[in-house]
């Protein structure tokens, strides 16, 4: 483990934010200090932010395979789930109240769909078993004939496991039920075709890949009928008030575009290359385990129990050695609960309090991964010496 | 969200470890709530000469299992049992509302400490211990 005086600094925890690349960076700077003019404004500063707003619609639609008047501009991840789910669910509520999820969604659409619970609606929400997938058979056992609509995410922000969603979404058209996946984890880390995947609607957020913060995006297939969220001055064809967010729409095209790349997509392949090794390294530290299943998940993603110990202190000792990852354990938030993602998978309460995310991005390095290998080991073993769960099993052998 | 003095003791604590054939052994906690602390206590006329702990928990576990350890050492048992886990609170210039909790364990591990050793020096156990099962904020108790 390093001492205090090693400056080394290791962010690896690219699922809760990514830094904004300078490259991006510098494509929008101008979107904040000359063309800053209003996109709704009719003078030519106005229509100079309106042109790089549709421009910045139309590249992103490129990416994704979809058509330009698709792509919804919102403020964040969070937006698009609300909007797309309570709109979906409200527009269509003459066909039935009754929705599908996951026991391991974001917390944007379980409170959400508690919300449209609130109001009437049904909900029921699939297992993902031990390797954190949803199985097909499921749901299609769900669908009701009062189905309206599922809600399933395309890839988990705790454990990284990526759904069959394809063949998910194709289950429900056969039923007559709409498709929205919360793919704000997946967007830039994965391939995503919407026209191969079929889905109605996905919501993605600027700042997971390399944007900034307070961007977000809503693909909404044409002719699917979904409420306003936003109700304002007719902005994003009248189904999204509020001015809009130009520099952040222009970086979220640009990062886009840079993480789908040729360079995007050799990233991929070198950070998953990165996350085998140091999964390696990590899963040879005795009562380590990792949750959900190791192939089908997001390249750069790494959650592991570590027994014994408690996630928030293991975390601090990172932190202080430079490293900034994440735990599962609610115990450093406002909930004393552990992960709901972790108890899906069968996880004991005890298990899910050490739980460690690593999530790896394009910067990180081989250097990183040795680095965070022997210091997650020095910090395991400094904190299960105090442990007197380990002390058990120590006196029980 | 720590203070400095909560960092300290998380990352020096002290009085880690055990007492072998100690005079009193506390534990406290529930591994499903995530805290769980053991005292050890060595104790000699009615004063505690030793304590070491172990725990399982956050940093502010950690942090206050170490100073409550420092708050009881070389004390009498009477003024052990008086320790409080607002005393603990003060001693670590505060805890953030939800790790309260931690605090309240501390406290209940040095009287668990302490009732053992009662126990097992036949003395009648005229002190609350609190709840011997978890911290109170998974409202179950």
């Amino acid at each position: 483990m390093s001492t205090k005086n090693e400056k080394r600094f290791v962010y690896c925890d690219n699922a809760a934010t990514t830094r904004v690349l300078p490259v991006i960076a510098a494509e929008i700077m101008p979107y904040f200090t000359e063309n800053y003019g209003n996109p709704s404004s009719l003078y030519s500063k106005g229509r100079d932010a309106k042109k790089a707003l549709d421009d910045s619609r139309a590249r992103i639609a490129a990416v994704l395979n979809c058509l330009p008047n698709e792509i919804y501009f919102t403020g964040g991840g969070s937006e698009g789930d609300n909007w797309a789910i309570k709109g979906a669910a409200k527009a269509n509520q003459k066909k039935g109240k009754h929705i599908i999820s996951t026991k391991i969604e974001h917390p944007a659409v379980l409170n959400t769909l508690s919300s449209l619970e609130k109001e009437g609606f049904e909900v029921t929400l699939l297992d993902v078993y031990e390797n954190g997938i949803v199985r097909a058979e499921d749901f299609k056992a769900a669908i009701r004939p009062d189905t309206v609509l599922a809600a399933i995410m395309t890839a988990n922000n705790e454990i990284g496991t990526v759904q069959p969603i394809k063949e998910l979404c194709a289950i429900a058209h056969e039923n007559g039920v709409l498709f929205f996946t919360d793919a704000v984890q997946a967007v830039g880390h994965i391939d995503i075709d919407l026209k191969d995947t079929g889905v109605d609607m996905m919501s993605f957020s600027g700042h997971k890949i390399h944007a900034p913060k307070g961007i977000g995006v809503l693909y909404l297939k044409n002719g699917i009928r979904v409420s306003n969220l936003v109700d304002g001055g007719g902005q994003e064809r009248k189904k999204r008030g509020g001015t809009e967010n130009v520099p952040g729409a222009v970086g979220t095209a640009c990062a886009l575009e840079l993480m789908c790349s040729d360079w995007g997509r050799t990233k991929r392949a070198e950070i998953l290359s990165l996350r085998e090794e140091l999964c390696d390294e990590l899963l040879k530290i005795p009562y380590i385990r990792l949750n959900g299943d190791r192939n089908r998940r997001l390249p750069g993603n790494i959650n592991i129990s570590c027994e014994f110990i408690e996630g928030e202190s293991l975390i601090l000792w990172l932190d202080i050695n430079g490293i900034c990852a994440s735990t599962g354990s609610a115990c450093s938030t406002a909930s004393l609960d552990p992960s709901h993602v972790l108890l899906a998978l069968g996880l004991s309460h005890e298990t899910a309090h050490g739980s460690l995310r690593i999530t790896l991005d394009v910067e990180n390095t081989c250097e990183d991964i040795e680095y965070i290998a022997s210091t997650v080991r020095g910090v395991v073993e400094k904190l299960r010496a105090m442990s007197p769960l380990y002390d058990n099993v120590l006196k029980s052998k | 969200m720590y203070s400095e003095k909560v960092m300290d003791h998380f990352t020096n604590p002290r009085n880690v470890g055990e007492i072998e054939n100690a005079d009193g052994i506390g534990e406290v906690g529930n591994a499903k709530c995530g805290d769980i602390m053991r005292m050890y206590l060595k104790i000699d006329n009615d004063i505690i000469t030793d304590v070491k702990f172990k725990t399982f928990g956050c940093g502010a576990a950690i942090a206050t299992s170490s100073m409550a350890t420092e708050l009881i050492k070389g004390k009498s048992i009477k003024d052990a049992l008086k320790l409080t886990n607002s005393a603990v609170v003060e001693a670590l210039d505060g805890l953030p509302p939800v790790k309260i909790h931690c605090s309240v364990l501390a406290e209940e591990a040095v009287k668990a400490a302490l009732a053992d050793y009662y126990r097992k020096t036949g003395r009648e156990i005229d002190f609350d211990t609190g709840c011997d099962g978890c911290c109170d904020a998974c409202g179950k108790h």
